[in-house]
């Protein structure tokens, strides 16, 4: 049932260390003897037979001997230097007496050097440090061997921290995979069943192929059936794994293109112009994270990692303030005249770009991410970095404070009256002009709050807007105008299904469908999916 | 009774001089100034100048063709530039065909493809080693994809800036899919080194002042068609699109033919276009489809003054010559003068030039001439 001979014979040696495990015999000279020796192969031996006794002089000497530190004299004696050149054993580290008068450097070839990093990182399952153990533990996952039973056992036997027994037990079951005992092997194979990695699952899997004299890998059939259960098993967990994973990339997308789009729904629904200068707007948010980052670092460091709650209203404002002027000299002149507005913001972004340039550089600005904003959670093996949740959730708040705004304060009565009749409402008094002004800052304003968000996941860059306009269309396209719904469920719906396509097709290709799939839905719905129902007339 | 338009002459008098002007200008004095006046005299037009304008020459068919488009249907378009490139990629892969042997690596395919270690050309670029075949795959790419898209997009009512946007993404998507390596077209670095059509030397002053002409030729051919378009009742059809659609469907009319014809006739013009451009420019890569470059043309076409018929020309060739002087004296300042160009023309010359033009004569005169 082994590979090779080489296999067979490690396990056989390691069964006998298994059965007369050598805990307590200690390093002596004779163990180290070989490291004198003229031939690779015997030095090669004495490193073996010192990982084995694995105690922690041994560690001590294999790292030596990795240093290069380890010497031997004319005498055939393994020795060390201390810090004083005196010259000292390698044992008992005591100065010599007389100094020998010639030693040489153990040489310490190609081939030894790899055994000894194998060695050395083998006895470190036995080190008092936990974070050097976790370490051990998970590179030896990569390179497991029957030689390494042993140890495994004995760390086992004296391990506490419940993730390094798990890392050790999978091990141990993937070493006994190979045992000779066909109730090991299913035990093993029972434990595997319980992990959710794809190294795990691919393992299992070759044991199931045969090889090119036909015959199984594994060749009792009751194994086998174990075997399959548990590739079935993690098979179906890797598959959650992967729809999780995606579930969460694309309710973070959704989440950005929400934010993005929001204020988009807004000018778009109330005042039927583009306004290709979005973008710029996310923009400016995102610089004025960075001014507001800059001040922090400058004036207040100390509290340098609230710097992002800060940079909330800076960005709002600077947003707003430029959305407003942009409104007042530029846009309001344009109205009734849809397609020279696209030009003329389009304009103003092309100007905004350049401006950002000339004052910031044209390279990328650094904004780091504060401390409560770095790392992440890990579930089933994903990675939710802190800094996409918080977004999720600022996406969230975002959302409820415009629907607050919109259905409960007086302004938003306004802007909603102006958007399902401009003359109606303008007769009976409403000072639609304002309203236009105020409703491009607020959706100015919530493209600044974007730009703080994309500052904490992207390069701040003169472009940064660029890359999110096309899409930010796209959602409110498909989504229609004049109900907040429609942008909510566009935006998450794109967001997911883009990224749920996207590891079978490709970003470009998922890009093209979209597309594909937007012009469809508006071949049904040419509002969009959630229009305001009522009979208006076009012109 | 029928309404009966009143026959109106193709062009002025004005227009007619104009014209012939051109046509004597740009097909006979600039060749022979370019190819028979040797180096040093002061009469001589250099290869740098023949090629910029044969280059602006190029931009400005497609700014009749955005004209058409949009400036007599009402239609702003943001995907000419997607027609211009893909004309031009068309014609880029008999120019491709073209360099044989001579290329880096010896080799028949192009170098790309050798870096890419393919071993056959890929099968959509089957025939293109046809000079014949390249010339209708120029007409016909641009002008099925317009048919294809617009057919959806007029059937479901789509217009306005609904449709400018729309046509942004479709032109934005395929910039991302002709950046990849694996469509075949170069990826990022596009074609370029090229080195002869049908034969002859591309760099050979008789070739430039041939694609010279060519391009005049084409452009004066392009004006003379939109005129007659528009001075026919399709026109009439056309500008009442733009006017007031409903109105016309209202009429009886079925406003998505009409603008289905007039959006494909438009693409395939910027396909030939883009066919023209590229070999006197020498190189074609998938930047030329920047969402960017489309919006440039409408505003082109913003500054001649749309819906006019020498407006597109003018505007064409007056943006394209202060960016060629921008970006050589004060390349920073290109971008804002871009966008504030932008800006005013939309809040200050709603009929772009031509417009102020006619208004100052109007002032003059009281009494001006229909454009």
């Amino acid at each position: 049932m082994f590979k090779n001979k080489r296999n067979a014979l490690l396990f056989i040696l390691s069964c006998f260390t298994l059965v007369f495990p050598i805990v307590g015999k200690a390093l002596d000279r004779t163990d180290i003897s070989g490291l004198a020796s003229e031939t690779a192969m015997e030095r090669l031996r004495a490193i073996e037979e010192i990982a084995a006794i694995g105690d922690a002089d041994a560690l001590r000497l294999l790292e030596n001997l990795q240093k290069s530190e380890v010497m031997v004299t004319d005498a055939g004696q393994i020795v060390l230097e201390n810090e004083d050149w005196d010259v000292i054993d390698a044992i008992t580290l005591e100065v010599l007496d007389p100094q020998p008068d010639m030693y040489d450097t153990v040489i310490v070839n190609n081939r030894m050097r790899s055994q000894l990093e194998r060695a050395v990182g083998v006895l470190q399952l036995l080190s008092e440090d936990r974070e050097i153990r976790l370490t051990s533990a998970k590179s030896l996952q990569d390179n497991l061997s029957p030689s390494l039973l042993s140890i495994l056992n004995k760390a086992l036997a004296q391990e506490t921290d419940q993730e390094i027994i798990k890392i050790l037990k999978e091990s141990q079951s993937v070493i006994l995979l190979d045992a000779a005992d066909a109730q090991q092997r299913i035990d093993a194979v029972n434990y595997l069943n319980s992990s959710n990695e794809r190294r795990i699952r691919e393992l299992l899997a070759a044991k199931l192929e045969k090889n090119e004299l036909g015959v199984y890998q594994e060749d009792s059939a009751e194994v086998r059936v174990a075997i399959e259960s548990a590739v079935a098993s993690i098979d179906r967990k890797l598959t959650f794994i992967d729809y999780f994973g995606r579930l969460f990339s694309g309710l973070s997308l959704g989440s950005i293109l929400l934010l993005a789009a929001m204020g988009l729904a807004i000018t778009y629904g109330l005042l039927g112009v583009i306004n290709l200068a979005h973008g710029e707007m996310l923009m400016i948010g995102a610089y004025a994270t960075y001014v507001t980052q800059q001040l922090f670092v400058a004036y207040l460091p100390n509290h340098f990692d609230f710097y992002v709650l800060a940079a909330i209203p800076m960005a709002f404002l600077c947003s707003a303030i430029i959305g407003v002027i942009l409104e007042r000299t530029v846009i309001r002149w344009l109205y009734g005249r849809p397609l020279e507005t696209l030009l003329a913001t389009w304009g103003i972004s092309l100007f905004l770009i350049q401006l950002v340039r000339q004052i910031f550089g044209a390279q990328n600005v650094e904004v780091s991410n504060p401390n409560w904003l770095s790392g992440g959670v890990e579930l089933w093996n994903v990675v939710m970095p802190f800094n996409r949740i918080a977004i999720i959730v600022f996406a969230v708040l975002v959302l409820v404070g415009i629907w607050l705004v919109i259905s409960q304060t007086r302004l938003g009565l306004f802007i909603r009256s102006v958007t399902q009749n401009r003359s109606m409402a303008a007769c009976v008094g409403v000072n639609t002009a304002k309203v236009d002004m105020l409703a491009f800052g607020l959706g100015s304003g919530i493209a600044g709050l974007a730009g703080v968000a994309l500052s904490q996941i992207g390069n701040v860059g003169p472009d940064l807007g660029q890359a999110y306009i096309i899409d930010s269309f796209m959602v409110v396209v498909l989504g229609g105008v004049g109900q907040l719904a429609g942008t909510v469920y566009a935006a998450l719906g794109l967001g997911a299904f883009s990224k749920l396509i996207e590891p079978g097709v490709g970003a470009v290709l998922t890009k093209i469908i979209i597309l594909v799939f937007i012009i469809a839905v508006i071949q049904k719905r040419p509002q969009g999916l959630f229009a305001l129902k009522g009979r208006f007339v076009e012109d | 009774m029928q309404y009966q338009p009143k026959i109106e002459p193709l062009f002025s008098t004005l227009g007619w001089i104009g014209l012939i002007t051109f046509a004597l200008l740009t097909l006979i004095v600039v060749p022979s100034l370019y190819l028979a006046v040797p180096d040093g005299s002061s009469f001589h037009i250099s290869s740098y100048t023949v090629t910029l304008i044969g280059k602006i020459m190029c931009y400005c068919i497609v700014a009749v063709a955005m004209n058409l488009i949009w400036g007599y249907a009402g239609i702003l378009s943001l995907g000419q530039g997607l027609f211009f490139a893909l004309g031009g990629y068309c014609f880029g892969m008999y120019l491709m065909r073209q360099i044989g042997r001579d290329g880096q690596y010896q080799s028949l395919l192009p170098d790309f493809m050798v870096f890419l270690d393919w071993k056959e050309y890929p099968l959509h670029w089957m025939g293109t080693e046809s000079f014949l075949w390249a010339i209708i795959l120029v007409l016909l790419v641009p002008g099925v994809l317009a048919f294809v898209f617009g057919y959806f997009a007029f059937r479901s009512r789509i217009k306005g800036v609904y449709f400018s946007i729309i046509t942004q993404a479709l032109t934005f998507a395929f910039m991302l899919l002709f950046f990849r390596n694996e469509t075949g077209f170069g990826g990022n670095n596009g074609f370029t080194d090229f080195k002869r059509i049908l034969g002859y030397s591309i760099t050979d002053p008789t070739m430039r002042a041939a694609l010279f002409g060519l391009s005049a030729f084409f452009l004066l051919l392009v004006l003379v068609l939109s005129r007659v378009l528009i001075k026919s009742k399709f026109g009439r059809i056309l500008t009442a699109v733009r006017d007031s659609e409903s109105r016309l469907m209202f009429c009886g009319y079925d406003p998505i033919r009409y603008k289905l014809f007039i959006w494909t006739l438009s693409a395939v013009i910027c396909g030939v276009a883009g066919a023209l451009y590229v070999p006197q420019v020498g190189i074609i890569n998938p930047s030329e489809m920047s969402p960017a470059n489309s919006i440039e043309i409408a505003v082109w076409v913003a500054v001649g003054g749309r819906g006019t018929i020498v407006g597109p020309i003018i505007g064409a060739a007056s943006v394209n010559g202060a960016k060629s002087f921008f970006t050589q004296a004060f390349p920073e300042y290109w971008l804002f003068f871009l966008g504030l160009l932008f800006i005013f023309v939309t809040l200050c010359l709603p009929f772009g030039i031509v417009g102020l033009i006619n208004k100052l004569k109007r002032k003059f005169t009281k009494s001006g001439i229909e454009s």
